[in-house]
Order: C-alpha cells, then structure tokens, then sequence
C-alpha cells in the first residue's frame, strides 16, 4: 500500500497546521473556463459553476463508485462519456455538461432504472425524468414482482428464458425482520452506498455485501440470513446514505404504508446525542410532535453523519406517553 | 478485524479440502482448535488480512472437493482467511461455476451458445431434458436444498448428473461440445465434442476417492511424483479422451507457422521435447539483450494486444517498467471467453511451455518477480497442462531464483477463473486475483500506473505474449516486415460455424477473409455459400456474404466498420436462425454483466427483451428504434468494455444484413417516445 504523505504534527504552540495550497487546474466546462484546485472532481467543477448535474450513487460522505451513471458528462476528445462524480478535473480539460450524448444517456439512465426499480421515494427523479424527456414506462409493462427469496436465489449466469412480454423489474417484497428498520429491496438502484458505509468506509461492521451478478446482482448478507443473524449492529448509517428509501426505519416504513407519513407536517431539529460523551449530532424529525425517524448531518468534522444504535435508534424515551408508543410484534408497552 | 462468524462447522471433507490448499489452521482464531495459548494471542492485522487473493482458489478448493458450498465451508475459508462472511458470499456468488445449494457432483455444460448452436446444441439439449430433467444446478431453490427430481422414464435418479446450459465454451472447432465436471479428490472432467447424449447421460462410475491422487510411496522411500495437476488426467468413464490440440489447427506440420509451429510436433507435457523445437532460446536471447533492448524489440516489432483492444504492447510494457513502485506484476489473460474464440486454448493445449516462456521474457521486460496466469474455469486440459510446465520449468530453474544464472528471479502462479466472461477485462480480472467480486474497476488510473494489488502491471493476452517469442528470436524490425504496414504480424484466427475445416488459423495480418475462408474450406468440392460472417465474437460484428474482400488488417476491419476482436471468425449460413442468434448475444451479455453499471446492467436485460419480441413476431420499429436508444446509451455510459461493446453485434445485423428489415413500422401497442436513432446509419 502507498505510504501516506506524513502530516506534521502540531507543536502545541505553533500554527495550526493547514494543508499545503493547493494548485489551481483551468478546466473549460460548457465553453467557460474555470480554475478549480488540483483534485477537484468535474462534480466539483460543475457545482462551483452552478451548473446541477443529477447524482445517484454518489455520497458527500463516501468514496465514489461512480455506478449509476446518471451524472456522465462529455470530456472533449475522449472516446466515452466520464463519471463526472468520479473524474478529477485535468488540467486543459474541455467538459461538455449537456450535450446531446449527455442527455441521451443520462435519460436513458433514468428510463432504465425507473422501469426496473421502484423510484417513488426517490427525491430528484420527477425532475429530472421531465428535465431530459425520459419515459421509464416506454419498455413496456412492468413484470410481477418476484416473490420474497426468489432473487436471492438465482444462479450467476443464467435466467428464465424471456419473451418481452413484460419488463424485468428488481421488485419484490420488504425485508422486515427485526424491529429498527426494513429492507425494502424493491428500491434498491445498487448505488453500493450501503455496503460502503457497512464496510471499511465507515462502519467496519460487513454484514452486507453485493451478492449476484448483473441483473440478479443483490445487496445481501451471507446467505441471506435474517439481519438478526447477521453481523449487523443496527447503527443505521446505511440507512443514512441511502438514496432511494430503500432501507428506511421501521416508523417511516410503517407510516408510508399506513399512508400517514407527510414530510410537510415534519419538522427537523439537530441536537446532541445524550448517550455518551463523544457528542455526535442528532437530528431529530418529528411529525405530530413524535419523533418519527433520526438522522446526523453530514458536515460534522468527527462524525459524518454515522451515529450507533444508541443515537440512531434509542429515542423511546423522549416520547414514552402511554398509549403512544410505536412498538411492534407485540412488544410491551412501558408504564 | 473484529468479524462476527458463520456459526456451522464444517464437514471433515470440506475443512480438509481448505487445509490441503491453505496449510492446517495456526490458532482457533483461523478456525484451528481452541486451545488455552489461545487465549493468550490474537491473530490479526495485515498478517491474517492479506491473505485475502486465496478466497478464490479456496472457494475453488470446496467447490472441486465437494461440489457445492455450503455454510460450514464459506465459514471456514472465512475464518482462515479473515474475510467477512457477507463478502466471501458475493464473491462465491459472482461466479457460475459455484454453487451455494448442494447439487449433483457431476454437472454437465452444454454449450448453446452461437457456433454451437448452429452445429445442433439444440436437439442435444432436449434430449438431455428428457432424460435428465430440466437444466439447472440440481437444486430447488427452497432453504432445505434438496434435489427435487423424481426417478426418470429411463431409470435415473436425476440427482446423479445435473445439467446447465453454458456460455461459449471455446471448442467451436468441434461444435456441439459439453465439458463435464465432476466434483471429487481430485475432481474429474471430461469433453464430449460434438456432444453425444449417450455418452453424457451415462450413469457416473464411481471413482475410488483419492486413488489417483496419491500414489503410494515407493520402496526406497521416495514418493513418486505425484499429479501436479488439479484434475485428474483420466478422463470421466465412460467419456472419450479429448484430442490432442493438434486436431483443431488444420494447418499443422507447415514450416511456416511462427505461432503454432510447435503444435502437434512437440510433446506438450515434456519439456526436453519443447527444447528440442527451439524451446527457451528465446528467453537466452532476452537475457542477452536486457530488459529495455527485449521492450525494443517489442517496440519496433509493432506488436499490438491480440485480446481484442489491440493496445501496442510495447508502450505497455515500457509504461510498467519506467513506474516507480515496486513489485511489479504481470498478469497473463487466458480468461479467454469471448464467444467464438478458442486460439489461446489451443497454444495451452499444445504448446504450453511457450506461454510459460514467453511470461518470463515479458516478466523480465518489466521487471517483475511475479506473474499471474489467469486461465478461464472452463479449461481444465489446458490448466493441466499449464500446471505441468510450471512444475517442470520449476524443475529445472528456468523459474524460480536465478533463472539461467541471470540474477533475475521470476514464478508464475496459476489463478483459475470459475465461470465469468467479465473477469477478462483487464481491471476485473485484478479484483478476481485479489478475491474480490471480478467487477472492473473504473480508469483511470491505469494499470500500467495502479494494476494487481494496486501495483504497476502489465496486462497481456495470451497470444500477444507468444508473439513475444519469434520477435525477441527474429528482432523487431524483421517481426515488423510480417503483415502490413501498421498491422504486424501473424495473427491467429479462430475459424468455426459451417466451413469445412474449423480451427485455428495462423495467417499474416493482410490476408482477406476470403483467403481466410479458402484456406478452411481448402479441399472442399463445394464451399458452403456463406450468409453472415461475425468477425470479433459477441463483441465484434456482422459481414455479409459478399463482404469477404475486406482484409484481415485493425485498420481494414475499422474502415469496414466491424473489428477483429479476439479474431473470431463465425461462418453462418442460410440454415441459421439471425434472430435467434441475436437473442443468444444478448441473453449472453445479460449473463455475463458484473451489475455494478445501469447501463449494462438494465441495458443487457432491455435490448434481449426487445430482441425477444423481434424475433418472436411481436416487435415493430418501436423496438428497434429502442435498441439503438438503449445500445448508444450502452456503448457511451458504461464503465467498462462489455458493456460499450454488448449492442455491436446487434446494430451490424440490424444495419448490415437487414435483419428486422421487415418489421412493421407500428402493431397495435403504442408504446414508445422514442427519440431519433444518434447511431450512425447503416451502411
């Protein structure tokens, strides 16, 4: 493994120690030419212009996969389109953000995923699905969803025969086995993010990963095992980073199935956990004065919007009225 | 690392299995008994991390042994290797060949795929479902995983032999072919080309665990040499022993052949044979000139990858030595899969001791200690024989410290594939090495920069480094005279579909494809008529019949608008169903997608959809203009080469033999918004 550059350490009367200057590259991005320190991404690039590039798989918070494809960009000269989220600006590069090709694909990103995934809960895609004139329904019906398991078993390298008759969708029932959040498959886009922050990005727990190839590709825990089973911690920052509402908490679940959960009448208030001392960010959302769901700002130097059980999911007490509470599977209600 | 385990043990058979590939376990911290010591120590860190590029061949080791794996194995290899069970379950579920149910041990690969198709894999297959059942891996997917099939007409138990239907199988030569596997200590295979239903439905003969696999010390103590091959070299009963390479290279025994002239003259399992031929002059001469005179050579030679994106392996070779980090790695690439491609099976087969060579001079060019053979699952004649020259040259230090007293030190170790076309993509290939999911990575950086293990690396094809060897022995300039002006060399072509004679052919760069065809169809009295040429395999694209003067040149294939690829060379004539053969691409490319990108990964599954209804009757324009939105959006926002190449072969039918070209404009169905075609225009 390359060794890390040595940071300097800070003399205790010294200078706070800044990182080095660093170069300025000119990029040109839609025929203007920008200077953007040595590193940025084009992503970058485009957000200093103000220029809104559509973003899925790509997290603040985490190493870019560059998987879903819907931020490509045209860089002058190259063969194919770039990953804008992914691409380190160069120097002299010339940047095309909304070329025909570029709008081509990004739509067909659109239309290939909302024909296959369930995009409802998804923010940004009734935008952008009119911004580039996509139709995700133009491939014809959608195909039933695949019983709960089904997909989990399917064999790399092959499938069902197919007729065209209906397009293949990812659909299939929630997982919800345990009592702090639900894995709602069906909406999953494969952005990664989840096993990123599961794994060595953040959490260092791996009780997920990607099992599968190609369309039958899952996030999955070994065998499939429940997620009590599993290695989980329930720390809930897979749920924070994901982009879809696929993992979501067991209220918010509940409440969109209920048809009661209204993000309107919500209200969100970041405070600090109380559980120990290291102080971690909370936010706190709260709909009809319960708290409905956590999660922690992504812009906290020390956290980065990863919390444990404790902050993610252990706020009963706040509102322990009862006749109130939210527990499931017959749980005892507390006096 | 703090992992939590699979609690199931393993059986003896399957711990045996990790322990015979991994050594016996250190501590109770690798899955080892718990002892009070134990207690006392913890194993971790780099040390107990870095071990992680011996998940596939310890998932290989079950799977060989056993034939599936289960819980207790996964848990095991975790355990010994500190991989976190969640992740080892996605690598061992990224690959065909593994399965994760309990299954049959002997399961049969009928190759469907296009060349096979055309020569009959069909018929074979329904009788195969008559007899042995529906294919598949022999399991319900129900948790208890017991094989469902009842007794068969013809007295079978049906879970004796499971059958599944494979991807191009690389013995287009010999088409319908089936490679049956059998798992067992040492695992079993055999080849039945062109397939015979007899022959492959027949009842398994058990074979006496272990009886071949050690063979009993000798009187005077010493232990006769044991196999070193990972499979048994007696073929399945009661399946035929395959033919020798030689069968499939009609022009063997020319004194011509730069490439395959040691085919069928040389004995490939003995390496005094392969001296006799000329074998390691090459290698001397290399040592002679120094690594930047051999990268020289090469240079001047104009040599260009052979795997199909014909990248000039000289820059390469340079770009990797002139890299300041160390170790340096070369990678070999016979994960050779792409469908209709079988030449660098034969130079395995036949002329193994070549490759091995030719790995060492290329490892000397760029300074490398290591090199990795990564050969394709579906192989195993050609891994025997590979595994058998390693030991061999190991022998006789021509790998190993100090090759030819030189001071350079070099070995070669053999990774096997397990059924993933995308693992030979020159980034996913590295990740399979390591033990991670075979997905390719996204460039830059290179690999010449940040390759194997994140180190600088040298990517090459298997005929691209035999090529090596007539350039380092001959100088690069007389190399550079073969062919044309900017496309030098030999160049092997894999001819198959209906020609008389199927093979490899070794032509000079410039030849046309009807100089080609005259050579297959040399003999013949009347040359079967061809309809349809696919040039580059499943990745390349369509000639027409009256196309055949184009040359066999990078820039005469890019000037007509189609690619030579890996040199595929697929004949079909008027009896072969082009709609079907087009479903076949892409159920292929759907198959074969790792996942990680929409584009691919829906785009595979959209364009077979529309194919399906084209070639079933219920398609109109709408589908087509479909696939061209799909296959643009494809070829322009993929990350990696299967993807930008998975519509080629469907947009040459479509513009070049007008397949489709009666659809109706509009049925009854309005289904689409579909935007102008942003292809070019057909021809």
């Amino acid at each position: 493994m390359t060794a890390a550059p040595e940071t300097p350490a800070p003399s205790p009367a010294g200078p706070v120690p800044l990182a080095a200057p660093r170069r300025l590259v000119g990029v040109t991005v839609d025929g203007e030419e920008i200077r953007v320190p040595e590193g940025s991404t084009l992503l970058d690039a485009c957000e200093t212009k103000g220029i809104d590039v559509p973003t899925l798989c790509y997290g603040d918070t985490l190493t870019p996969r560059n998987a879903c494809r819907v931020c490509v960009v045209e860089v002058e000269g190259a063969r194919t389109l770039a990953p804008a989220c992914s691409r380190k600006a160069e120097e002299g590069m010339s940047v095309l953000t909304d070329s025909e090709r570029v709008r081509h694909s990004r739509k067909l990103v659109l239309e290939l995923l909302g024909s296959s995934v369930d995009l409802s809960t998804t923010p940004g895609v009734p935008e952008w699905n009119e911004r580039y004139d996509a139709a995700p329904d133009r491939f014809g019906p959608r195909a039933e969803p695949a019983p709960l398991g089904e997909r989990d078993a399917r064999h790399a390298g092959e499938h069902a025969p197919v007729d065209g008759a209906a397009a293949a969708t990812v659909e299939q029932p929630a997982k919800d086995d345990n009592d702090l959040y639900v894995r709602d498959y069906g909406k999953c886009i494969m952005c990664y993010k989840c096993v990123d922050a599961c794994g060595e990005q953040w959490q260092n727990t791996f009780a997920i990963g990607i099992a599968g190839r190609g369309f039958d590709a899952r996030v999955s825990t070994e065998f499939d095992v429940g997620l009590p089973d599993s290695a989980c911690v329930y720390c809930g920052n897979c749920i924070e980073v994901c982009p879809t509402g696929a993992l979501s908490f067991t209220t918010e679940f509940d409440m969109r199935q209920e048809g009661t959960w209204d993000e309107e009448r919500q209200t969100q208030t970041t405070t600090v956990c109380t559980y120990c001392g290291v102080g971690c960010n909370v936010t706190l959302h709260v709909q009809d004065g319960q708290i409905v769901k956590t999660s922690s700002p992504h812009d906290n130097p020390v956290t980065h919007g990863n919390l444990c059980i404790k902050g993610r999911f252990g706020y009963q007490h706040v509102q322990n009225a009862p006749g109130k509470d939210r527990v499931r599977g017959g749980g005892e209600t507390m006096e | 690392m703090d992992l939590q385990h699979l609690d199931t043990p393993p059986s003896d058979a399957e711990r045996a299995a990790v322990d015979a590939l991994l050594g016996p376990p250190g501590s109770a911290w690798e899955g080892g008994e718990r002892t009070g010591a134990d207690l006392r120590r913890a194993d971790g860190g780099q040390a107990a991390r870095g071990r992680r590029d011996l998940l596939l061949p310890a998932l290989h080791a079950v799977n060989d042994r056993i034939g599936w794996i289960s819980e207790g194995a996964l848990g095991y290899i975790c355990r010994r290797l500190t991989v976190p069970p969640a992740d080892a379950y996605g690598v061992a579920s990224f690959y065909s060949m593994f399965a994760l149910h309990e299954r049959p041990k002997r399961v049969l690969h009928v190759c469907t795929d296009i060349a096979c198709a055309a020569k009959g894999s069909g018929p074979i297959c329904r009788t195969l479902e008559e007899r042995l059942g529906a294919p598949g891996h022999g399991a319900d997917p129900s948790p208890n995983g017991s094989p469902d099939n009842g007794p068969r007409p013809d007295g079978h138990s049906g879970s004796e032999v499971a059958w599944v239907e494979s991807p191009c199988l690389g013995m287009c030569e010999r088409a319908p072919a089936a490679l049956a596997i059998e798992a067992g200590d040492p695992p079993g295979y055999a080849v039945s080309a062109p397939a015979d239903p007899d022959v492959l439905c027949a009842p398994p003969k058990a074979r006496p665990a272990g009886a071949d696999a050690a063979p009993a010390p000798s009187s005077n103590g010493h232990r006769p040499e044991a196999h070193p091959t990972t499979f048994s070299p007696e073929a399945l009963a009661p399946m035929p022993a395959e033919p020798s390479a030689e069968a499939a290279v009609p022009q063997a025994g020319d004194p011509g052949l730069l490439l395959l002239g040691r085919i069928g003259a040389v004995d490939p399992t003995d390496l005094d044979s392969y001296r006799a031929a000329g074998g390691y002059t090459a290698l001397r001469r290399a040592i002679a000139l120094g690594p930047s005179g051999v990268i020289r050579e090469v240079t001047d030679s104009g040599l260009v990858g052979r795997g199909g994106a014909a990248f000039p392996t000289g820059r390469k070779w340079a770009g990797t030595a002139q890299r300041p980090e160390a170790p340096r790695y070369l990678v070999c690439n016979a994960d050779e899969s792409e469908p209709g491609t079988f030449k660098d099976r034969v130079l395995m087969e036949g002329d193994p001791f070549s490759v091995i060579e030719a790995m060492t001079v290329a490892g000397f060019a760029i300074g490398a200690a290591r090199g990795y053979l990564y050969i394709r699952g579906e192989y195993p004649l050609a891994l025997s024989r590979l595994e058998n020259a390693i030991t061999r040259a190991r022998a006789r230090g021509l790998l190993g410290e100090d090759i030819l007293g030189s001071g350079f030190s070099f070995d070669i170790e053999i990774r096997r594939g397990a059924g993933a076309y995308i693992c030979g993509e020159e980034t996913a290939i590295f990740n399979s090495i390591e033990g991670l999911r075979g997905e390719p990575r996204s460039k830059p950086p290179f690999p010449v920069e940040r390759g194997l293990f994140d180190r600088p690396t040298a990517a090459n094809n298997v005929e691209t480094l035999v090529n090596v060897l007539p350039i380092v022995q001959m100088g690069g300039p007389a190399y550079a005279r073969i062919g044309t002006g900017s496309s030098t060399g030999p160049k092997l072509f894999c001819v198959s579909g209906t020609v008389a004679r199927p093979g490899v052919y070794e032509v000079p760069f410039g030849a046309t494809l009807r100089d080609l065809l005259g050579l297959a169809n040399a003999g013949a009295e009347s040359p079967p008529e061809p309809r349809a040429v696919l040039l580059g395999g499943a990745a390349g694209g369509f000639l027409r019949g009256d196309e055949l003067d184009v040359p066999l040149t990078f820039e005469g294939a890019r000037e007509a608008g189609t690619t030579l690829g890996s040199g595929v060379v697929l004949v079909l004539d008027d009896t072969v169903d082009l709609p079907a053969v087009l479903v076949r691409i892409a159920a292929f490319f759907r198959d074969e997608s790792c996942g990680q990108c929409v584009p691919c990964r829906v785009g595979t599954v959209r364009q077979e959809e529309a194919l399906a209804r084209l070639s079933g009757g219920t398609g109109d324009g709408a589908d087509i203009a479909l696939l061209r939105d799909v296959g643009a959006a494809m070829r322009d926002a993929s990350i990696c080469g299967l993807g930008q190449t998975a519509w080629n072969a469907v947009e040459s039918a479509i513009d070049r033999l007008g397949v489709f070209a009666d659809v109706p404009q509009r049925r009854t169905l309005p289904l689409t918004t579909a935007a102008p075609s942003t292809t070019k225009e057909a021809p």
